[in-house]
């Protein structure tokens, strides 16, 4: 079913992982995504990768649901080092065959561009699947606050995103139900060609727009209704607030990317 | 169809919904049931307890953690084109079905079901008339957008569509869910009208005990993913008390006949219709003049 996709699905607990207040983490993964990239050698990689798996085991965020994460981006990460390897010219020959050529630093770039992304993308989930999407909208409504001086409408952002959040598994079951329901009258999605199949897609896609439609028209009333009028003046329910172990998050953070420049500077 | 072999059967149906993960929920388990053609056998149980779970098991939808369900007596999971051939005998009205509508006039939502079995021309035309009937559609309604009619309505063409792939089976989620009661009573009316023209078996859910109390044979009583109580409802309302813990209403003269036997009066349990209600009455003041 649609709804068993766990893609960023955020996986409630009480680890210190989850504890941690969510621009600490917003923060935190800039900080990683940055080291990531300064990185260069085995070394450096090993560092962040003992950060993400470390953080990984903290938050009790079983394995499996990492690896299932990553499987849509198969066909991309695949791509990237089949370029990788094959246009990469340097260092030793290994092989040539043909038109194909492979050399050693293609080797080592496509295996570090895969390591790479998987890096990426497990730390952008382990974001996701610990923090609740409310308090990530939050977060970022709060470190992106300073840009409303420019006049950005931050706030009016975060409600477009914590919105589009909230309503993601709505629309998802609704998915599931009009499915269910339109395979009950003997609708087939599975056989047929590209374009029979396409053609079996409106029975499922009028249905969810019109309730899409409807239920945004819903949610806007309601919100009129309980005097919604913008950020302005709004106070919070939850305030955020740092606490100490943000203060150590930060610190662990910074002795990644001093540990990464260092090495970077050592040249590994 | 032979009234006595049972046409839908579900052995020891498990289902568990996002086995594997944090959200891991048993919804329904170890069911056993058997449904027989011209039946009308209504299915209670408080909002939670599995009913719609249980009711996409029975035309393939939901797939059993484990357990079967046999149509016919033949697994409907045998193989794909039989799952996909029973979708067609056991036809599926899903709760808010008017939520399902989606083509330009009515006429060619109902016909949609049928043409996806492959029934065209005449047929089809004559098979979408004869459902619009059953329903209660009028022939003008037909050419309008399902989009302009009223919910009522709109919930009218959404049944229809169903019956007119003349299932063996018609099961139905909730039909009058959200109608006002002048509209519950008519699709009701209408329902019990298809039963008998047809002899199908008809299944429905709905969690007013007055309502399947008045239309049904049999009443079958779900509580936290199990069946508490399944005969004719004569027999499930002596239980009254029971059903009352399990957050089910029962009609209030069956209520009113349970507090009249507290107070010692020798009153049958079996009552849930107010004329079998009077009857009684009148028998006793017969029988013993006051
Ligand atoms: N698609 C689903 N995924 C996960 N849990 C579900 C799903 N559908 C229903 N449930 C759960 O299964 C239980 C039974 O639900 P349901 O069969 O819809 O009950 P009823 O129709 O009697 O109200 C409920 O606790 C519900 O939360
Ligand atoms: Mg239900």
């Amino acid at each position: 079913m649609l709804k068993d996709i766990t893609l960023g699905q955020f996986f409630p607990g009480r680890t210190v992982v989850h504890r941690l207040d969510p621009r600490t983490k917003l923060l935190l993964l800039v900080v990683y995504i940055v080291a990531l990239f300064l990185a260069k050698s085995f070394f450096s990689y090993g560092l962040v990768l003992i950060f993400l798996v470390g953080v990984t085991l903290l938050g009790r965020i079983p394995f499996k649901s990492m690896t299932k994460g990553l499987k849509p981006m198969l066909i991309f990460i695949i791509f990237t080092a089949v370029l990788n390897l094959f246009y990469t010219k340097g260092g030793k020959l290994l092989l040539d065959w043909w038109i194909f050529e492979i050399w050693s630093d293609g080797l080592e770039t496509a295996f570090f561009m895969v390591l790479r992304i998987m890096m990426l993308v497990c730390g952008t989930f382990l974001l996701t699947y610990t923090t609740s999407p409310i308090a990530l909208t939050d977060g970022l409504e709060r470190l992106l606050s300073p840009l409303k001086k420019l006049r950005v409408p931050v706030h009016e952002l975060a409600m477009m995103m914590s919105i589009a959040l909230r309503f993601i598994p709505t629309l998802i079951e609704e998915t599931d139900k009009i499915i269910s329901a339109q395979k009950a009258r003997g609708a087939d999605f599975e056989t047929g060609s590209l374009i029979r199949r396409a053609k079996a897609l409106i029975p499922i896609l009028v249905p969810l727009f019109v309730s899409a439609f409807r239920r945004a028209d819903e949610l806007a009333t309601a919100m009129e209704c309980r005097c919604y009028h913008g950020g302005e003046g709004r106070t919070r329910l939850k305030v955020l607030r740092f606490a100490s172990i943000d203060l150590i998050a930060f610190f662990v953070g910074g002795v990644l990317l001093a540990g990464v420049i260092v090495l970077r500077h050592f040249g590994l | 169809m032979d009234p006595t072999k049972p046409i839908l059967e579900v052995k020891d149906l498990t289902h568990v919904y996002s086995s594997g993960t944090p959200f891991e929920h048993v919804a329904v388990e170890h069911i056993d049931l058997s449904f027989y053609p011209g039946e009308l056998v209504g299915v209670i149980g408080h909002t939670g307890s599995g009913k719609s779970t249980l009711i996409q098991h029975l035309n393939g939808l939901l797939k059993p953690s484990s357990g079967k369900v046999l149509f016919k007596g033949e697994d409907i999971w045998k193989d794909k084109k039989f799952t996909h051939f029973i979708r067609s005998k056991v036809g599926l009205v899903f709760q808010y079905p008017e939520y399902q509508l989606f083509e330009e006039t009515c006429f060619k939502d109902i016909a949609f079901g049928p043409r996806n079995q492959g029934v065209s021309g005449d047929e089809l035309e004559a098979r979408v008339r004869r459902a619009a009937g059953f329903v209660g559609l009028k022939e003008e309604w037909l050419q309008k957008s399902p989009f302009d009619l009223s919910g009522g309505q709109k919930r009218r063409v959404a049944i229809a569509g169903v019956i007119a792939m003349e299932p063996d089976v018609l099961i139905l989620d909730e039909p009058t869910a959200g109608l006002d009661a002048a509209g519950r009573e008519s699709i009701l009316e209408n329902i019990k009208a298809y039963q008998q023209a047809q002899n199908a078996a008809v299944i429905m859910v709905s969690h007013s005990m007055e309502e399947v109390a008045r239309l049904c044979s049999r009443l079958i009583v779900m509580n936290h993913g199990s069946v508490a109580m399944d005969g004719v409802p004569a027999e499930v309302f002596t239980h009254s008390v029971e059903l009352t813990q399990m957050g089910l209403s029962v009609p209030q003269v069956t209520t009113v006949f349970r507090l009249l036997r507290e107070k010692g009066l020798a009153l049958p349990a079996d009552v849930y219709t107010v004329g079998y209600a009077v009857d009684r009455l009148l028998e006793r003041k017969e029988g013993r003049p006051c």
